[in-house]
């Protein structure tokens, strides 16, 4: 039983229940050894289902999954050797802490000695020296995560799936967990599959992000690239907040929304039907017409809320014709605007990505 | 309040009632009469003296034994691997199986002792003890079953997967973390199928023979066919050995308070 | 590595045929395993239970001769429609009775102190497990000819009140002896009840009595429809109390079935009677899953864990 180098390979991965839609549609995604890599995406887009492949819980309908280069369709979930940590940590109740971090390695025959060191060694690493003796429901839910991370990983696997484990603590606890997990990537270099539906989470841990939406892989992507080119509507949404204008791109590097035609660079003069996307940081508000820099794309805007956040503030637009976004503007720039006047916000144009739209379910004449 | 102090008196007496007419056998087990004349003339041991001398009584309390026991295990055996095997079902296929596993609980228990009688005539297993068990082994399925089940459904299903990512086959992962989180259920079904074997009437009437009468029987027969007061000390005995165990389990269970385990 | 995107509007590639991998799939793997572990069982009910019960319902119609001989014979011979009447009767009025009796129980238990709760469902518990033979037997000697009942309706001027061998002696201890089936199933449902909403309708401008009539009493039907349908049920096919303390003048249908397999081999007629007691046993639960929503039936067949033993 060996996933070898920690290398996964996902190939033209599909999954479909009885005679339904696919679930999983296709999936390819290629992580490198000790990559931490996150599936993110909402409830019910798959990248559950696909981390139950990897582990070998769910059948692959078609495709296929490499661990190490080999393929491991034919292997048993127990033949696998990865890591696994639970949304609901998933403790043996009926067996102390230790006994269940040791769990692993009896199943692996290795010797007595062998084991109490490893189990110590393992409960230190994840700050739970010294509760070996304790029972799973004596421990605190963050406790509890803990001793699932120490026993999926003192077996030294090449692989650590991570199912949601983080979904079931409050958000205080989940930030210190957060913190604890990027710790263990680092000392372990193991290979991390990560399935969260939070995206900061997402963002903070991961070295890449495939995002998964309706058992479709959109985008992989590293957290910065993900970030300033979501490349589709549904990414830019989903990962991050965006001012979103669907509008159409016109040949000679003009984009037209109602009414407003805004610089664009690089543009290959291919009119497209595409979404402009500005990160609320990019954007700035000027209470007049005049106080708008030359090379800036604007749009006007009523500021329908504007609240003080501490370390900025945060403005939200409504930009008529049934649009709205938001700036995120530093804490001392409020001259002149006020919750429900009207101001022109504007951002520079190297500072805005296009996206695709979703797939017409009628394709027409795209390039006409 | 006045309603509450009605609430209270009736609660007495139904509690009453559903204690103090079962508990004239203790003393009439005293009774040195050859009837059942209540309350007691006289006093003396001759009947628990005879209930555990007297071969006929003596004998059926061991064929009661002998036969909880085979039911026991039969009962237990079969019905845990049921319980364990609809665990495993999709929920409608599920819903189906259970029904068939839980239907003699369905059925009023005279119809099954007929139904039983009369496929035994032909089995030639009418008046064997083996015979009995069978048949009570039908009837304590589905408490096993129920008692198994329930625990199971308790069971975080994440914990059999944890098991197999962590390196366990199905059949370590049965043995070192299905079973002994379902042992409690194990135990009660099987106490379960012990109870309603030792205790079963009507089956064991009907498939009696003469040497193979169970305690039950032999004490319908010690009031309907020849009068034999020692029904009152068999009586005694089987509910103070009934009760104490309750009410101790009870009254830890009530100071334990809800801090126990699951 | 440079993002990447799939392309979301191209079309699917070709659907290639889904490799089927060998019976080592994780879901064929389950079920072979689940029909395994479900065959001994379901094997052992069906040889020593459904089909010697199939045999019987057939044998109701084929035995001794095709056709409804048993059945009509059931409603013509002047003696079985008295029987039944007088079994429905009897297990109506111990329902009713445990109903009146039990629900006080069940909800002063739901009301009571963990020390006053654990006594009051070790009363209830105790006549449950403990032997059904000896419950009986303290009946028939407190209601014998001379015994204490009879004394005590002596003491009221009521004499020579005789209990034994009659219908209602046997309906007095039948209620006795199911008491706890109709506690213990109310008292389930009971348990649930949040003593918050009661207060909640009082806050609202209901009284005590119409907060309970109207909050409580709805909220703890499933309850009584599962605790009577099962007092019910058992009541029709019980057998001991009938036998021991009841006469053959005043027999219930469980007494009419006996004599008629035990003495009389006569399947076809015993069986028509069976499969009469199954029907109504039928509707009774339909009637009460309907009622109380489904699974509470055959719950609280599971609560009674012991049946008519």
């Amino acid at each position: 039983m060996t996933t070898g180098d920690g290398r996964i390979e996902l190939v033209d991965l599909c999954k479909r229940y009885g005679s339904g839609p696919l679930v999983v549609d296709h999936v390819n995604i290629d992580i490198a050894p000790g990559e931490f890599l996150t599936l993110l995406g909402p409830s019910g887009s798959g990248k559950t289902t696909t981390l139950n492949m990897i582990a070998g819980f769910t059948d692959i309908t078609s495709g296929a999954i490499r661990l190490g280069g080999s393929d491991v369709a034919p292997l048993p979930p127990h033949r696998r050797d990865f890591g696994m940590v639970f949304q609901n940590y998933a403790l043996f109740p009926h067996m102390t802490v230790a006994q269940n971090v040791a769990f692993p390695l009896r199943e692996r025959k290795v010797p007595k000695p062998e084991i109490a060191r490893r189990v110590e060694e393992t409960l230190r690493l994840v700050d739970l020296a010294g509760m070996g003796g304790r029972r799973p429901h004596e421990l605190s839910g963050g406790q509890q995560q803990r001793v699932a991370l120490a026993r999926a990983v003192v077996f030294s696997p090449s692989v650590l799936l991570l199912d949601e484990p983080l979904s079931a603590l409050d958000r205080k606890l989940r930030q210190s967990l957060q913190q604890e997990i990027k710790r263990l990537h680092q000392e372990l270099k193991l290979t991390f599959v990560f399935v969260t539906h939070d995206q900061d989470e997402a963002m903070s841990l991961s070295d890449r992000i495939a995002v998964f939406n309706a058992g479709r892989v959109e985008r992989i992507g590293t957290p910065a690239e993900l970030y300033r080119d979501p490349g589709t509507r549904f990414v830019a949404g989903f990962l991050g907040e965006s001012n979103l204008f669907t509008g159409r791109l016109r040949p000679g590097g003009v984009y037209e929304w109602a009414g407003h035609k805004w610089a664009v660079r690089d543009a290959d003069g291919v009119p497209a039907e595409r979404d402009l996307v500005v990160r609320p940081e990019r954007l700035r508000l000027a209470a007049a017409p005049a106080d708008v820099p030359e090379d800036a794309n604007s749009v006007q805007a009523k500021v329908t809320g504007l609240y003080f956040q501490g370390t900025h503030l945060r403005a939200e637009l409504d930009y008529g014709d049934g649009t709205t976004g938001c700036a995120v503007l530093p804490p001392d720039s409020v001259t002149g605007i006020a919750a429900g006047s009207g101001v022109t916000a504007y951002w520079r144009p190297e500072h805005q990505v296009l996206v695709t739209p979703p797939a017409d379910p009628h394709p027409n004449e795209e390039n006409a | 309040m006045k309603a509450r102090l009605w609430l209270k008196i009736v609660a007495v007496l139904v509690g009453l009632f559903l204690t103090v007419p079962t508990l004239v056998v203790i003393p009439m087990s005293f009774s040195s009469s050859q009837t059942f004349q209540f309350p007691p003339s006289g006093w003396s041991l001759q009947w628990y003296e005879n209930l555990f001398t007297s071969p006929a009584w003596s004998t059926a309390i061991r064929n009661s034994l002998q036969v909880a026991l085979v039911t026991t295990v039969l009962a237990t055996t079969l019905g845990t691997a049921a319980a364990l095997g609809l665990n495993r079902l999709t929920p409608r296929v599920r819903g189906v199986a259970t029904g068939f596993l839980l239907s003699p609980i369905i059925i009023p228990n005279i119809l099954i002792a007929l139904v039983i009688f009369s496929a035994f005539l032909r089995l030639s297993l009418n008046g064997t003890l083996i015979g009995i068990a069978i048949a009570h082994t039908a009837l304590a399925l589905p408490f096993v079953v129920i008692a198994v089940t329930a625990r199971l459904q308790g069971m975080d299903a994440a914990l059999q997967r944890a098991g197999s990512s962590l390196g366990a086959g199905p059949f370590s992962v049965f043995r070192k973390i299905t079973l002994p989180l379902a042992l409690p259920g194990v135990l009660s079904g099987a106490i379960l199928a012990f109870v309603t074997s030792f205790d079963e009437v009507v089956l064991a009437l009907f498939l009696q023979s003469p040497s193979t009468l169970t305690l039950p029987v032999q004490m319908f027969n010690s009031v309907t066919v020849q009068i034999d007061p020692t029904i009152s000390a068999a009586s005694s005995v089987m509910v103070l050995l009934v009760s104490v165990p309750i009410l101790l389990a009870q009254v830890i269970g009530a100071r334990r308070g809800k801090a126990g385990r699951q | 590595m440079p993002a990447s995107t799939q392309p979301v509007d191209a079309p699917p590639p070709a659907a290639a045929p889904a490799p089927q991998p060998g019976p080592r799939t994780a879901a064929r793997r389950r079920r072979v395993a689940a029909l395994l572990l479900l065959l001994p069982a379901c094997v052992a009910l069906f040889l020593f239970f459904v089909l010697p019960l199939l045999n019987i319902v057939v044998g109701s119609f084929t035995d001794p001769e095709p056709g409804l001989g048993n059945y009509v014979a059931l409603f013509t011979d002047g003696y079985t429609l008295a029987v039944l009447g007088r079994t429905l009767l009897v297990a109506l009025v111990v329902t009713l009775a445990g109903l009146l009796l039990g629900y006080p129980y069940a909800y002063m238990m739901t009301l009571a102190g963990p020390t006053t709760r654990a006594v009051m469902v070790t009363v209830v518990l105790v006549p449950f497990w403990t032997s059904m033979m000896a419950r009986n037997f303290a009946w028939m000697v407190l209601i014998q000819d001379g015994g204490v009942l009879q004394k005590l309706f002596g003491l009221v001027g009521l004499d020579g009140v005789t209990l034994l061998g009659t219908t209602t002696g046997v309906a007095l201890s039948m209620t006795q002896v199911l008491l706890p089936f109709m506690v213990l199933p109310l008292f389930s449902v009971m348990q649930q009840i949040d003593h918050r909403l009661l207060l909640a309708g009082q806050s609202l401008g209901a009284s005590r009595l119409s907060a309970f009539r109207k909050v409580y009493l709805p909220l703890s039907l499933p309850g009584v429809v599962s605790g009577a349908s099962l007092v019910f049920v058992l009541a029709l096919g019980f057998y001991v109390t009938p036998a021991l303390l009841g006469s053959p003048q005043h027999a219930l249908i469980a007494q009419v079935i006996s004599v008629r397999t035990r003495e009389l081999l006569d399947f076809g007629g015993a069986g028509a009677l069976g499969v009469l007691i199954l029907i109504v046993t039928l509707i009774a639960l339909a009637a009460s899953r309907r009622l109380a929503g489904a699974g509470s039936a055959v719950a609280a067949h599971a609560v009674a864990a012991g049946g008519d033993r």
